[in-house]
């Protein structure tokens, strides 16, 4: 039955322009709108106009370098120690703030510094905290990827069987996937309070030898804390993933494999694992890209800190762009993320391509 | 080689009973394959021997030892399946030398026992290809070659030809056929296909409804069906039946008739008839010859005719409204609405006391 209706070429288009308008108009257009900003000194709400700064704002984020300081010496070219005999060394600020004999460091902030022999060397930046949240941001793609994707492989091997009451523990490692992550934030800030769920657990099973410690206070535990809890949250759907990726493989083959007498871990290495190539690949990408864009936990539970050891690429984003209202900023980082997070995509397919 | 005995084996599934006791006997160096219409339980036998079901009663034996609790792989067998079941992520090498590779064999082991399978399977050529470069039938042979490398007592075949379309599947048969006699060794065969059946075996074990219908070699199930499922099964077209009633029981023979059949005696065969009672009468389509106008014992009417070039078949409805099929000689063709009749040796007839 084709009507008019159908048939129209001019109809097709006028059903199809809502939801292009509507993807084009919050996808597409904030895409390259990115991309514009970024270039601009453009800020949410001023009364100067826009001017065009070129790649100025990628410079403030990006630049960084390394500051090599000699400690100090007397008049007589030894070498100044205080009391517990550590060397003296320069301020930092004095290479950085008004020194014309240094003005590729002028404006910069020391990050972190190593010795090398007496020599100081110091990481200097001028947007420090960006450079911790992308380090923070890599440092938690780094233990979330393969941790949430072979925890899930595990929970799919466990779970992929035929035993009576199977479907209840899927929805149980499920659960999580399901409720909010603001919500699930706000409790696990519960678990992890000085006085919570957590430091109790621990104090009962040492007797009370491990003291209750502030687990999102402390920024040397505040980033491991999240990801766990992260990684317990994303578990299941990845599970589901690994699950789906499971039940394509024939039974047939595991019974080729049985009669051959494979071993359990001779039957996952020969037949599973080969057979989940794909789904591999799949979760692979889908877990680093979700890590990159690490923002709710943050959000909800420290603010990025404290001392900026939880702040990400994406909470500096939007912190950059709304809080302090400087969008163009916020612009750059969003870009730089999204071109990090491409060439890892990219290099990711590249490894784990068809041979 | 081995004897592979089952005494009253039974399986259920909860309260389903599906292989009802089943003895069968096969000899060392044996060919025997199980047929049966689907769902009769061949291919759940299979896996039982095979050891990828449990057995629920009954023994089974394997050259002389109970297996029945025994791994799959240390039953000493190996099974080609029905969709091949090679490992598409590993080249033909690799797939056939599977099971060495799981028992950690040496290298040069490896290569001498897949180059003797690909000479034996003629797939030298082949060896380095993945499976998603080959047809079904080169498929099914990398099966079959790795169940060569297994060295096993019994070789099981799970329906291995269904995949394959006709042309293969008779290439993959003699190929098969050829196999059994290099080898020697004991093949236990599943198809649902009588053709298979008839063309392989050395034994058939006919199957209905997970019990043993019949065992015997082709030509005697084919010549001497025990009951009415084993005659209709096997033979193609299959076996006419025909409703009769018995006019009278003699000391060798049955007379019968029913109103397109003239009375005739056909031989009882130890098997028990009371005069009045109705019977099936079974004649198969090759011995029925055509009679001239009046001649014959049975008379009807062509509605169709079939030219399969080696024979025409030809399909009649009798005076009483029942349908026969006849074949004849490639030649003899008759267009539909003519009158039949036809003649056949009742010494080549089947009677059985049941009813269809």
């Amino acid at each position: 039955m084709a009507s008019k209706l159908t048939t129209s070429n001019r109809a097709g288009w006028a059903f199809a322009l809502p939801g292009f308008g509507l993807i084009a108009l919050f996808i597409v257009v904030p895409f390259f709108f990115a991309f514009y900003l970024s270039l601009t000194n453009q800020r949410l709400i001023s009364p100067n106009p826009t001017e065009f700064v070129g790649l100025e704002n990628y410079r403030n984020l990006l630049s960084i370098s390394v500051l090599s300081i000699e400690p100090e010496v007397d008049e007589t070219g030894a070498l100044i120690r205080d009391a517990d005999g550590n060397l003296a060394y320069p301020r930092v600020r004095t290479f950085t703030r008004d020194n014309p004999d240094y003005p590729q460091y002028a404006g910069m902030r020391e990050w972190f510094r190593w010795h090398s022999g007496d020599t100081a060397k110091v990481v200097v930046a001028t947007d420090v905290v960006f450079w911790k949240s992308l380090r923070n941001t890599l440092m938690f793609v780094l233990v979330v990827a393969p941790v949430q994707g072979a925890l899930a492989l595990g929970l799919a091997l466990l779970i992929n069987q035929k035993l009576r009451g199977i479907n209840i523990y899927r929805a149980i490692y499920f659960m999580p996937v399901v409720v909010s992550i603001v919500v699930v934030s706000l409790l696990w800030r519960f678990l992890y309070a000085e006085e919570g769920l957590l430091n109790s657990i621990l104090s009962a099973f040492s007797f009370g030898l491990f003291e209750g410690r502030d687990w999102l206070g402390d920024e040397n535990t505040a980033l491991g804390a999240i990801k766990a809890m992260s990684i317990w949250q994303a578990v299941g759907f990845h599970m589901v993933i690994w699950l789906s990726g499971l039940q394509t493989i024939s039974p047939t083959l595991y019974e080729a494999a049985s009669i051959e007498g494979a071993s359990k871990w001779q039957t996952f290495r020969y037949v599973t694992w080969p057979g989940l190539r794909n789904t591999a690949v799949l979760v692979l990408i889908v877990i680093t890209m979700q890590a990159f864009a690490l923002f709710a936990q943050i959000d909800v539970m420290t603010n990025g800190g404290p001392l900026d050891s939880t702040t990400t690429v994406v909470f500096q984003a939007v912190e950059r762009g709304y809080g302090k209202q400087d969008i163009s900023g916020g612009s750059a980082i969003s870009v730089i993320l999204f071109l990090l997070v491409l060439s890892i995509s990219l290099i990711q397919r590249y490894l784990t391509r068809e041979k | 080689m081995a004897n592979v005995r089952l005494r009253n084996i039974r399986k259920n599934y909860g309260k389903v009973e599906v292989i009802k006791g089943v003895d069968i006997d096969i000899n060392d160096g044996e060919f025997v394959v199980f047929v049966g219409p689907s769902g009769c339980g061949k291919s759940t036998l299979l896996r039982m021997i095979a050891g990828l079901e449990d057995i629920t009663d009954g023994t089974l034996e394997i050259d002389g030892t109970c297996v029945n609790d025994l791994e799959p792989s240390k039953r000493g067998i190996a099974m080609v399946f029905q969709s091949y079941a090679i490992f598409p992520h590993m080249t033909v090498r690799e797939n056939v030398a599977f099971g060495l590779t799981i028992k950690k064999a040496s290298k040069a082991e490896k290569e001498k026992k897949v180059a003797e399978a690909a000479r034996i399977l003629q797939m030298e050529n082949l060896l380095d290809r993945r499976p998603s470069e080959l047809s079904g039938g080169q498929r099914q042979r990398v099966a079959i070659g790795r169940a060569i490398v297994r060295d096993p007592k019994v070789f099981l075949f799970d329906e291995p030809l269904s995949n394959l379309d006709a042309a293969l599947r008779m290439d993959m048969r003699m190929e098969i056929g050829k196999l059994h006699q290099d080898l020697g060794a004991s093949m236990i065969y599943v198809t649902h296909d009588q053709v298979e059946a008839m063309t392989l075996a050395d034994k058939i074990v006919v199957l209905k409804d997970g019990q043993v219908m019949q065992t015997g070699a082709p030509m005697e199930l084919y010549h001497e069906p025990a009951n009415l499922f084993v005659a209709g099964f096997l033979g193609a077209p299959s076996m006419n039946f025909m409703d009769v009633t018995v006019n009278a029981v003699n000391d060798t023979t049955v007379a019968v008739s029913n109103p397109s059949l003239d009375r005739i005696e056909v031989p009882h065969k130890g098997r028990p008839f009371t005069v009045g009672q109705t019977a099936t009468l079974g004649v198969r389509p090759q011995y029925l010859q055509p009679a001239g106008d009046g001649a014959g014992k049975l008379h009807g009417k062509v509605i169709l005719t079939e030219r399969l070039g080696s024979e025409t078949v030809i399909e009649v409805v009798l005076a009483d409204g029942s349908k026969i099929i006849a074949a004849l000689a490639e030649d003899s063709i008759q267009s539909p609405g003519t009158a039949a009749n036809f003649d056949f040796d009742p010494n080549r007839a089947h009677i059985f006391p049941e009813t269809r």
